[in-house]
């Protein structure tokens, strides 16, 4: 496939406000280029990260979606992320077993000074995701619920 | 001047210097009704913390620990930074002095700089980057670090072209909001304040003297500060673990401790740095996660000092990874073909071996810098003999000079908590001579009346800003002005050149009066550094602050997808979309204003108590002391003096005599603490005494119950009465039944108790205690034979004269190993002593008519006072505070701090300064009547609550409990707004305020409309 007829994944990005958002500020600042797949809302823990946010981003027709937060340790909120890691292995089985592929679901650890690892992050989620194809599991086709 | 001393003092103080201590220093005081003038040399505050990759012992990285710290401490409207600038000189007395302060010229307009880089990008001279200590490359026209402050850059004239050459200006010609100024002048500043603290830093050693370490000519010998840039993200490498000679992985390295630390041969650094010994293990085990193999990581050392809070855990830790400890001496380095290392060294034992190695790090101590000791000296302010700030153990922040304190390593070397801790201690010892004259020169912010927008159809502005060409010259920035018109509830669209500049603040709140605008949206940078400033503006306007969003389309789009504008722009729609949708949906927040008790109550009686309690009143607070024994005066009753040499029993004396006549000061003898209600500002305690019960009200608790000394079952303790504990002895020589110079055969036994599975921690103050004994008997007895069995000398700091003292003066040491434990038993009439000594391998036998055991300090592992007060206990059961690193006294529940033994081990004088930090940190709440809390908290629709308790549960600041009915209610005092509990429930009862599920999924929902 050529480079422009490459699929464009479509991915919701959901960053921690302490740490992977900083990050993905760094990177900016330090000029880190990424592919532009991935729309980001900031949330103040991903402790905060209902499963529901998840659900709702596939079935908008999300191809994939990614979490980042602090690392073990440095949640600003003391364990915040931990409980997210713990919803987010359940929610990620569940999603298996309802036909969604491992790969369209990315949970990282980036803190505030990794701008670094935020891009390459940001690219191997995307690859990823671009090598799945587009997500249909979970989006209402009305043309073939009619 | 001299007819001023009896008006009011000036409310302002000085702090010099801008690193971690200096800037904790600075926000204790601001945030406590003083202006702060903050003058730092350097183009950027940050100091040293700012280039470490992590700090120990949790491997936090320091960065992203410091850059909040940052961001406040330039934004605070009560301090004002002035950098590039040094002190000249002070003159006047403490309440009103004035001080001469040169700024140099930084040849940019500071209110013009958006700090967009291209004068640094076009500037065509690059030379050796400082912050990366010379292992990068920087330009003439440069900023600190990425994420210095204030983000603005600077001309340094001594490499720029134009300045040397007369000819370039490259970056006067490229620079879009025109702020290079090459005819600014350098300044002259008087500035009137009531003190001065120093926060001056210290200088990393430069091993370049050390012929044998050869550090100078061998690329791959490192410094540990040059191997932190190494190790850093931001580094030369971009953390990448490579040699600097041929920038290959090194697959082995060697640390190699106490360079210009105990060293009199190549400097006059007698002194024990106190904090190699931690950062050279945190850089082996940090090495070790970076390498791709498997990492050979060394350390050759001579007494791993690894004395504070969890710092043992790390070390063994370190074992466990793999990290090799060598007790040796370095006989010298030679350089292999290749590159690589070749070490000499002697091993305990005697043996001389050799080992190579890719790559060496000399971790180098710390030492008083030049520019610091002729400011010492400029202002009169006396130094130490090993250069540094002189200070006494009972006012460790006070320098010779009244009105002139200090804190941090310029009063000798210190890690990050210590020197935290030291800040808000000299912020508090600043302060105290002050009260008067606090509030009178802090700008309050002046409050518009809000209009009530409840109820109103979203009326959205956004504004587009361009940053010059960092966002206009990817983003089609007309593109998206006009897409963002054809947006729901958007009436009002408006692109600015600079959005954050002030001219356009000022007109923005035009427009939004005038448009009738409810909800704003700025397509811009980072919330996280510009969200307060246009929320201000927001606020200026007359509309609440929360009724904002933020699109960042310049850091995580313009720079970040520079080459593909089209998809950039298309972008860029998509982020203010989201942000427009969120927007129409916030509601307008109210902040919970919550009044303040300005009155504090301290628990415990000890020395850090009655320091808390003193300095709390000399501030103007009314304290109450609550102490279960009968007396005051804690553990320092048992003590003969300090490590200075200095008698505690008088300083006690004195203490309890200011305490007695301080009228602010209420002290409850006997009595304890029954019950704890209310949170920060409103706590109500009950108190349970001789005369029955009595409820305290109070606005601050300071913990400070000390610690208790463990009582040993071996070595014949409690079995013969010549066997003692350190207290014991002190205890009985100041009673007078125990004379000192009858004893002709003493032997002191180290670690009882301490470093052992039970207890894996050291206790930290029982080297320098056997090592203060020792000499006393030898004071008292010159003849006398004394020992002490040690496993690690850790006499850090200065303590280290003690230990030299005490070799020098014939007391022999001998070190023990935990599986060749020392033996004591009794031989006839005589008390014996046996250790295996690993330097002659065999067996010795000391006889002794004292053995003086060090006894380890043990918790009081207090509950029941954690439980009321909401406070977590740490595995050893000391108190666990808010943060190891840069909150050392608070807890994560507001309103309540803590001192001394309860926190952990430490000798007098850390308790005396954490009592002073804990008070400057209780005043930044006393000091308020009312305190706004953040609108972005929780709340339970109770109609869904079902009671089940998931929320209160996950909860991490007990913020959620349960009312009558057994359903969630949410302490606004006490929620923080993570949204654990939001996201936890089944029943979707609560929900966050500014991150609601219906903000969320909405910004979800338009997400992929585009």
């Amino acid at each position: 496939m050529s480079e422009e007829n490459q699929f464009q994944p479509r991915i919701a990005a959901f960053f921690c406000n302490w740490c992977t958002y900083g990050g993905a500020d760094l990177a900016g600042v330090s000029r880190l280029q990424y592919p532009p797949n991935f729309r980001a809302i900031r949330i103040p823990c991903t402790g905060r990260m209902s499963p529901k946010f998840i659900l709702q981003a596939f079935r908008q027709g999300a191809d994939g979606v990614w979490v980042s937060g602090c690392h073990p340790g440095d949640c600003h909120y003391i364990a915040g992320n931990m409980y997210a890691r713990r919803r987010f292995t359940i929610l990620k089985n569940l999603l298996e077993y309802v036909g969604i592929e491992p790969n369209r679901l990315h949970f990282s650890w980036i803190s505030s000074a990794e701008a670094t690892k935020f891009q390459q992050t940001a690219i191997e989620v995307i690859e990823s995701v671009r090598a799945l194809g587009p997500a249909t599991r979970m989006v209402k086709d009305i043309r073939r619920v009619a | 001047m001299t007819q001023k001393i009896t008006s009011r003092p000036v409310g302002a103080v000085m702090v010099v210097g801008g690193g971690i201590a200096a800037i904790q220093a600075s926000l204790d005081l601001a945030d406590s009704g003083y202006y702060v003038y903050m003058v730092e040399k350097s183009p950027a505050i940050g100091g040293v913390m700012s280039q470490l990759d992590k700090t120990f012992p949790t491997n936090d990285c320091s960065m992203c620990i410091l850059s909040p710290k940052l961001v406040e401490a330039g934004r605070h409207p009560n301090i004002k930074l002035i950098t590039l600038a040094e002190v000249q000189d002070v003159q006047g007395a403490e309440g009103d002095l004035t001080v001469k302060v040169l700024q140099k010229a930084r040849y940019v307009d500071l209110n013009k700089c958006i700090a967009c880089g291209a004068c640094a990008a076009k500037c065509p001279k690059r030379i050796p980057d400082e912050f990366n200590q010379g292992l990068g490359k920087r330009k003439a026209a440069y900023v600190k670090y990425p994420q210095a402050v204030p983000l603005k850059y600077g001309i340094d004239a001594a490499n720029c072209i134009y300045f040397q050459k007369g000819k370039c200006k490259a970056c006067q010609k490229f620079c879009p909001a025109g702020a290079i100024d090459y005819e600014q002048q350098d300044q002259e500043l008087e500035i009137n304040v009531g003190a001065v603290i120093l926060a001056a830093g210290f200088k990393p050693y430069d091993p370049t003297p050390y012929p044998q370490y050869a550090y100078a000519n061998f690329a791959n010998v490192v410094t540990a500060l040059e191997f932190e840039r190494i190790l850093s993200a931001s580094g030369p490498w971009m953390g990448h673990l490579v040699r600097p000679g041929d920038e290959a992985e090194p697959k082995k390295i060697a640390w190699l401790q106490c360079v210009g630390s105990r060293d009199l041969n190549h400097c006059d650094h007698p002194y024990c740095s106190s904090v190699c010994c931690m950062y050279a293990i945190k850089e082996a085990v940090i090495a070790k996660e970076h390498s791709h193999s498997d990492l050979d990581a060394a350390i050759f050392f001579m007494d791993m000092r690894t004395y504070g809070k969890d710092f043992e855990r790390t070390y063994v830790g370190a074992q466990e990874h793999g990290v090799r400890f060598v007790r040796s001496r370095i006989h010298s380095i030679s350089e292999l073909p290749g590159g690589s290392l070749r070490l000499e060294y002697v091993t305990e034992k005697g043996q001389s071996k050799s080992e190579d190695f890719d790559m060496v790090v000399l971790s180098q101590g710390l030492e008083m810098s030049p520019d610091a000791a002729d400011l010492c000296r400029r202002l009169g302010v006396e130094q130490n003999q090993s250069q540094f700030a002189a200070t006494d153990s009972f006012a460790p922040v006070a320098t010779s000079r009244p009105g002139v304190y200090v804190c941090g390593a310029l009063a000798g070397p210190k890690d990050i908590p210590l020197s935290v801790m030291e800040a808000s201690a000299a912020a508090c010892a600043a302060s105290s001579g002050l009260a008067a004259g606090r509030g009178t020169l802090i700008t309050e912010p002046v409050e518009v009346p809000q209009r009530d927008v409840r109820g109103e159809t979203p009326r959205v502005g956004v504004f587009v800003c361009s940053c010059g060409i960092n966002i206009a010259g990817v983003v089609d920035v007309k593109a998206v002005m006009d897409y963002a018109a054809t947006l729901p509830n958007v009436v009002y669209v408006e692109n600015n050149l600079f959005t954050c500049s002030q001219d356009t603040q000022d007109k923005m709140t035009e427009v939004i009066k005038e448009q009738g605008l409810n909800r704003m949206v700025v397509a811009a940078c980072s919330p996280r550094t510009h969200e307060p400033l246009f929320q201000e503006t927001l606020q200026a306007a007359g509309i609440n602050k929360y009724l904002f969003d933020l699109a960042n389309i310049r850091n995580q789009d313009s720079w970040v997808h520079a080459d593909d504008p089209v998809a950039a722009t298309e972008k860029a729609k998509d982020q203010v979309r989201m942000a427009v949708a969120k927007a129409s949906l916030l509601e307008p927040l109210t902040e919970a204003k919550l009044s303040i008790l300005p009155k504090a109550m301290v628990i415990g009686g000890g020395v850090s108590g009655m320091n808390a309690a003193l300095n709390l009143a000399a501030q103007g607070y009314e304290t109450h002391v609550v102490e279960r024994d009968n007396a005051l005066g804690g553990n320092a009753r048992m003590l003969r003096t300090t490590a200075l040499g200095e008698d505690v029993q008088e300083y006690l004396i004195e203490l309890n005599a200011k305490v007695e006549a301080e009228p602010l000061i209420t002290v409850h003898l006997g009595t304890v603490i029954k019950n704890v209600d209310g949170f920060v500002g409103n706590f109500k305690t009950t108190l349970v005494g001789d005369s029955g019960e009595e409820l305290l009200e109070h606005g601050v608790a300071l913990i400070c119950t000390g610690a208790g000394e463990y009582k040993p079952n071996e070595y014949l303790y409690g079995q013969d009465p010549r066997v003692m504990t350190h207290l014991e002895i002190d205890q009985a020589v100041l009673g007078g039944e125990l004379d000192l110079s009858k004893i002709n055969k003493a032997v002191f036994i180290q670690c009882v108790g301490s470093r052992e599975p039970e207890r894996p921690y050291c206790s930290k103050v029982c080297c320098t205690h056997s090592v203060e004994s020792a000499l006393a008997i030898k004071e008292a007895n010159p003849e006398a034979q004394v020992a002490i069995i040690y496993r690690d000398m850790r006499t850090y700091g200065d303590r280290e004269r003690l230990y030299q003292q005490a070799r020098s003066k014939g007391v022999i040491f001998v070190r023990y190993d935990p599986d060749t434990k020392p033996e004591v038993v009794t031989e006839g009439d005589s008390l014996v002593v046996k250790a295996q000594d690993p330097i002659l391998q065999r067996t010795i036998v000391l006889e002794a008519d004292l053995v003086g055991l060090a006894t380890a300090i043990v918790s009081h592992k207090d509950e029941h006072l954690a439980q009321m007060f909401k406070i977590p206990l740490d595995q050893d059961g000391w108190f666990l505070e808010a943060h190891v690193k840069l909150r050392p006294v608070d807890f994560a529940t507001d309103g309540v701090f803590m001192a001394g033994l309860a926190h952990y081990p430490k000798p007098l004088e850390e308790a005396v300064s954490q009592a002073q930090a804990a008070v400057s940190r209780a005043a930044t709440v006393l000091s308020r009547s009312e305190m706004m809390l953040p609108g972005t908290v929780a709340w339970i629709d109770q109609r869904k609550c079902v009671g089940c308790g998931v929320c209160w549960t996950v909860c991490p600041y007990q913020a959620i409990t349960q009312d009558d009915n057994g359903l969630a209610v949410v302490n606004e005092a006490l929620c923080k707004g993570c949204g654990t509990c939001v996201a936890s429930c089944r029943s979707g009862a609560p929900n966050l305020r500014g991150f609601s599920n219906q903000d969320v999924l909405a910004q979800i929902s338009v997400m992929l409309q585009g």
